[in-house]
């Protein structure tokens, strides 16, 4: 147990040097601070004093040192677009895109376990096959069709609800810009969450379908049923309780896949989060925020997945952690 | 009139082409308070009638044919409702492997408290009190302690315990127990079949129990029912059938007993295996093991004959049977 | 000595095909699947034969007959789903952009079949450490989706090579980042064969006859790992055709110039709300079928022929 949150550790330390080597090869290669700092009109003794004195010059293992330094400390260059430190924008950017991905997943959850649920108790009824046939159907639907046509209908035929950006927001607690807790907000974030969440549902359904299709096979099911207790208790106590463990192991794991989605449904909806930040990051060849951008999804990324394997492993040390079976 | 009767039950599995045949044509009954056993190697069929007792077979398991009633009840026609009202109830279940029969996400209480409130309008602080009475009855220490623990915290004899005081719960008339032994130590095994015995003789519940093994038969169950290939093959008085065995299955499940062999010698296994559902013989379905076996058993199923001793369906005890009789005292056979 | 030699395949593998063939006839759904997912195979082979305009002649754009609508609509028998806003027939344009998505699709799969059969052979056929090694590689590549690594490369290499020649590079870069970033969803499944195979009675034959382990691994065991193989690679193509569109429509994929399906509902897009619906909704009917039609097939082979993996 103890060995298996050490090798846990140890894999996302690892990783996230990775990380950190990648996002240093594309600062060190892509940008140029000299010139961004005294632009074109310096002449080009001045310029090489510059990269002297800012140590362009030293060994790469040394200039690795100090950009890993730098970023522990959380200093990870300063945008050549905002002229601001790379980490206050994308920190600015992140509520944006936590709200957008917490009212999804809420969405996903409540669409995708009850028909998940019904699928697998009766999977030769008729609706479960609909439910089987229409997520497969979902699942064939690329984000960013949904997105625009979900825009095109609500926002622009049918003007119910507004089609790009954030709308109001209010400070929360001084320290959280929110949309949730007005209409106006609320009301831009219905299209953006409501695609992502289409997208994410049907992969949800066939999941927790065959998670729970294999728990009802489990003797303590059928003992269960032996006691005589109720069918509602027996499928969603009994069997989802038992159902949602490994569901959630996978939603972990798949947590890049909605990093993926949000780039996406930003980019199409405005939404002025952290994707969004991103793409426009790479239209304008802001390469010290690209390489942020970089460190900070890695980061949240590495912590999720790391965090969901050990507390899973921890709540159920009786189930093997699927992909991790070596 | 009998608890349970059970006539001509027979349960076939739904494949594509053809249904197999899991049970034949079994009957039985038992009495209130009375402790059976139904006995035979895995695959005998033992298990399914134990599920299709109380209908929790496994799709595509049905019942083809026959009848249980319970009480002058016929249960094979009952609703699912109904059904909810009988499990637990009336008949409660324990299951072979004692690690994996409770749900490991739920606490004990938990568990004992759902069986007691689907049956019963009572309130939490009676359900519960009840439930640790009843740990306490099946000898676990510290029960209270033990009622907001997980199943993994316990050890199996102490959870095989848990399911007997489950079962407890609601004094059902019959217990079912399939195997409820067998993934125990062998030190806990003679502990958990008195605890069994000694409890449902003490509130008159009746036991079915099922297993492969004689040894644990012959310390409880008043009547032996020897299965082989979804049919019954013998049924009697268990002590007259351990003492005198008359189908050749039924001897060969006697002498294959560890007890049975020299020291030095080889255990006296039944050679060959039991016939898979997809490929049963024709005729007696045991004939291709027997060393009996002649032309006649390879042709039609042998009819049950009283022999004295027990109830046998075997063309051989047929023979001697009548043989026997015109003889009148000449103890041919053996 | 001889029967050692010849592959194990026979006649297990014969029957499989042929009980697969008896299999699809019986289950409509299926059957009707795989007859739209061979049409689009033919129409992608055929594309150049079949659209009613060369896309590579230059008088195949036409400015005067930008944004038409469908011929139902306009009685322009000329063009047959309307033109789009650089005067291009459509319908030619996406017979093109379907064949130009599925060898996308095809190709970068190719790339995961090789790259994933190989280090799972090794994997599973060797052990141990060097096992244990490439499956936890495998495990951290796999947590990163596939999607977010392909954003992050294709948008560093767009910043690297500038704008027009990142274009150039377009379809060359997508097969290789979609081929190498899902290698691992192959190598795990031949790694599990492999484990399952190497104990059989029939390898250790093989290796107590002296036969050498590279043929052991290629012509015993690699085999068996047909069906499995192919179990996954429709979904693959499926989702490496999707990824594709995404990528794309970002515009981090195919130029509008030369484009895929994806890039031609991204451009489309933009005529959808002054009116020109046609120019994004054919494309994306296009693609949202082929799609379908694969995770259909994929989950049916699924179904059919991992028996193990059929539940209820």
């Amino acid at each position: 147990m103890v060995s298996f949150i050490g090798r846990r550790l140890c894999q996302a330390l690892f990783v996230l040097l990775i990380i950190s080597v990648v996002s240093f090869i594309i600062q060190d290669n892509l940008g140029d601070p000299v010139r961004q700092m005294v632009g074109q009109s310096v002449s080009l003794q001045e310029r090489a004093a510059l990269q002297q004195e800012l140590g362009l010059n030293d060994p790469l293992l040394q200039q690795y040192g100090r950009f890993l330094m730098g970023a522990l400390q959380g200093d990870l260059g300063m945008s050549y677009y905002y002229k601001q430190p790379t980490l206050d924008v994308i920190v600015s950017r992140l509520p944006a895109t936590l709200e957008l991905s917490f009212c999804a997943l809420l969405l996903v959850i409540i669409l995708a376990t009850p028909l998940g649920v019904i699928a697998a108790i009766h999977p030769k009824s008729l609706l479960s096959r609909a439910v089987l046939f229409i997520s497969t159907l979902g699942l064939s639907i690329p984000i960013f069709i949904v997105a625009v046509f979900l825009m095109y209908f609500f926002a622009i035929e049918w003007r119910v609800l507004p089609s790009f950006g954030r709308g109001e927001t209010t400070s929360f607690l001084g320290l959280w810009q929110t949309g949730l807790f007005n209409q106006d907000g609320l009301r831009h974030l219905l299209l953006p969450s409501f695609s992502l969440a289409f997208v994410l549902t049907p992969i949800f359904i066939r999941l927790i379908r065959a998670e729970m299709q294999d728990v009802l096979q489990s003797d303590f099911i059928r003992y269960a049923w032996s006691k005589g207790i109720s069918a509602p208790r027996i499928y969603f106590l009994h069997a989802l309780k038992n159902t949602m463990l490994p569901v959630i192991t996978v939603g972990g794991i798949q947590a890049g896949t909605l990093v993926a989605y949000t780039i996406l449904t930003e980019s199409i909806f405005q939404w002025p989060g952290m994707g969004l930040l991103f793409m426009e990051a790479v239209t304008r060849v802001d390469v010290p925020l690209i390489s942020a951008y970089l460190m900070v999804v890695g980061v949240i990324f590495v912590v999720t997945n790391t965090l969901v394997d050990v507390v899973y492993s921890m709540v159920n040390p009786r189930v093997r952690i699927p992909g991790y079976s070596a | 009139m009998s608890l349970l009767s059970v006539n001509g039950l027979s349960v076939k599995f739904r494949q594509r082409h053809q249904d197999l045949v899991a049970l034949h044509d079994v009957s039985f009954s038992l009495d209130r308070g009375e402790r059976i056993a139904i006995v035979g190697e895995s695959g005998a069929g033992k298990s399914v009638l134990g599920y299709a007792l109380v209908n929790l077979l496994m799709k595509p398991g049905f019942i083809d044919a026959g009848s249980v009633q319970f009480d002058g009840r016929e249960l094979t026609k009952l609703s699912p409702k109904q059904w909810q009202g009988i499990r637990g109830k009336k008949i409660a279940m324990i299951f072979q492997d004692p690690m994996v029969t409770l749900n490991p996400v739920l606490t004990i209480g938990a568990q004992m408290i759902e069986a007691i409130r689907s049956h019963t309008r009572i309130a939490y602080k009676d359900a519960r009190k009840l439930a640790i009475e009843k740990l306490a009855h099946v000898r676990i220490s510290a029960p209270s302690q033990r009622f907001d623990q997980y199943p993994h915290e316990l050890s199996g004899g102490m959870r095989q315990r848990v399911i007997i005081a489950i079962a407890l719960l609601l004094n059902p008339e019959i217990i079912i127990a399939d195997e409820p032994t067998t993934a125990l130590d062998v030190t806990i095994q003679a502990e958990i079949l008195q605890l069994l015995k000694q409890i449902c003789a003490d509130n008159g519940v009746a036991l079915i129990l099922i297993t492969h093994d004689f040894g644990v038969v012959s310390r409880i169950a008043e009547r032996t029912f020897v299965m082989y290939a979804g049919r019954i093959v013998e049924q009697g008085p268990t002590l007259e059938i351990i003492n005198d065995p008359q189908h050749p299955y039924t001897q060969g499940l006697l002498n294959a007993l560890p007890q049975m062999a020299l020291p030095g010698q080889r255990l006296n296994q039944i050679k060959g295996n039991m016939p898979p559902l997809n490929d049963q013989p024709s005729g007696c379905a045991f004939h291709p093991r027997c060393p009996y076996a002649e032309e006649r058993c390879r042709q039609n199923p042998p009819g049950f004959v009283y022999s004295g001793v027990s109830t046998v369906a075997c063309y051989v005890v047929e023979d001697m049977l009548s043989e026997f009789s015109q003889h009148d005292g000449d103890d041919s056979y053996e | 000595m001889s029967l050692l030699h010849r592959p194990h395949v026979s006649p297990e593998h014969v029957t499989r095909v042929r009980h697969l063939l008896m299999a699809i006839r019986g289950d409509k759904l299926a059957l009707f699947a795989l007859l739209i997912f061979v049409f689009y195979c033919l129409v992608a082979l055929l594309a150049p034969l079949l659209s009613p305009y060369d896309v590579n002649s230059t008088d195949f754009m036409d400015l005067e007959n930008a944004e038409l609508a469908p011929y139902w609509q306009t009685g322009d028998s000329r063009f047959l789903l309307g033109t789009d806003t650089q005067g291009r027939d459509l319908l030619s344009v996406i017979l093109y952009g379907t064949r130009l998505s599925l060898t996308i699709g095809v190709c970068a799969v190719l790339i995961q079949v090789l790259l994933g059969v190989s280090i799972g052979l090794l994997s599973g056929y060797i052990g141990g450490r060097l096992d244990a090694f490439l499956m936890r590689v495998a495990d951290i590549q796999l947590s990163f989706s596939t999607m977010m690594v392909a954003i992050v490369v294709l948008a560093i290499f767009q910043t690297m090579f500038g704008n027009a020649a990142y274009q150039q590079l377009a379809m060359l870069m997508l097969i290789l980042v979609l081929g190498i970033a899902e290698w691992p969803i192959f190598a795990r499944t031949v790694r599990a064969c492999v484990f399952a195979e190497k104990e059989k009675e029939y390898v250790d034959a093989a290796r107590i006859l002296g036969v050498s382990k590279l043929h052991i691994m290629l012509r015993h065991i690699l085999p068996n790992t047909v069906s499995p193989i192919l179990v996954i690679l429709t979904i693959q193509i499926a989702n490496a055709i999707v990824a594709e569109a995404a990528l794309s429509f970002l515009g981090l994929g195919m130029p509008p110039s030369q484009p895929s399906l994806g890039a031609l509902i991204s451009s489309g897009f933009n005529y959808l709300f002054s009116g020109a619906w046609w120019i994004s909704v054919f494309p994306s009917v296009t693609l949202i079928l082929l799609i379908f039609v694969m995770n259909l097939l994929g989950d049916w082979l699924r179904d059919h022929l991992n028996p193990q993996e059929i539940r209820g």
